[in-house]
């Protein structure tokens, strides 16, 4: 037997606000390791501009393509290189227990970006998809969820934090 | 709204381009997607635009019922930089004249 809480008794929340500005950061071990190993992957998928991330690029024109190529080549990158600070930022925070607004902001930025990679990948759609434990996706479709429940937690703590400031 | 200019003037427009007219304001829209939290597409309204929380719920589900919402209009430059930072949000908006 390990004396250590899995986390997975009963849910808790992972993220609360606890004050103007400063929220706890309250990940079970296995939800961090889950995290830190997603972020790798987002970043290599970033850089090489993989299909699934083309909800992070969206069209901006789409009934002008000569200013569509404009933005892309203004915006693209810089698109690109706020979501590898993001990861850079979790990566540097993913052990600490309490998180500034501006690091939870990378936080959902991270956890987003994730979602709209995942989401992209497994074809959501607004009805959830019906699958069974051995689908190849299921997994995956286990991991969007979970990423939202984390989402939805942040998006609490932070509009609490925006109705107090 | 466009203002009117104070005095007619000749303009020489010898592209006819629609893009160059300055009085015809552009308007950023924000499309449904299932993917993003409709908490996180109110709040991001909120945060991006100081809408309040009844005026950036109205447009969530403006966004999430008729499939679209306007949710903010301007000169070209105040568009497109609207429209980078719900990108940066990862929100699916467009930007187009107004009509």
């Amino acid at each position: 037997m390990s004396d250590e809480d899995p986390g997975l008794s009963e849910p808790h929340p992972r993220i609360a606000r606890i004050a103007p500005g400063r929220f706890t950061l309250s990940l079970p071990l296995p939800e961090r390791m889950l995290l830190r190993s997603l972020l790798p992957e987002l970043k290599h998928l970033v850089e090489t501009r993989d299909p699934t991330t083309k909800r992070l690029f969206p069209t901006a024109y789409h009934d002008n393509p000569e200013l569509e190529q404009e933005y892309r080549s203004l915006m693209g990158s810089e698109l690109a290189n706020g979501r590898l600070v993001a990861v850079s930022t979790v990566l540097a925070t993913i052990d600490e227990q309490e998180l500034a607004l501006p690091a939870l902001e990378r936080w959902m930025d991270v956890i987003n970006s994730l979602r709209l990679v995942y989401g992209t990948r497994l074809e959501v759609g607004e009805d959830p998809p019906v699958l069974q434990p051995e689908d190849p996706d299921a997994s995956a479709y286990a991991v969007y969820e979970y990423l939202g429940w984390l989402m939805d937690q942040a998006v609490r703590a932070m509009t609490e934090d925006l109705a107090g400031s | 709204m466009a203002v009117a200019p104070l005095a007619p003037t000749e303009v020489d427009d010898p592209t006819g381009s629609e893009d160059y007219k300055p009085d015809r304001p552009w308007i950023v829209i924000v499309w449904n997607d299932p993917i993003n939290l409709m908490s996180y597409v109110t709040m991001v309204f909120q945060k991006l635009f100081g809408y309040s929380l009844e005026k950036a719920t109205k447009l969530m589900l403006d966004v999430h019922q008729k499939g679209r919402a306007v949710v903010s209009s301007g000169p070209r430059e105040k568009a497109e930089f609207d429209v980078a930072r719900l990108h940066a949000h990862g929100l699916w908006a467009t930007m187009q004249h107004d009509v």
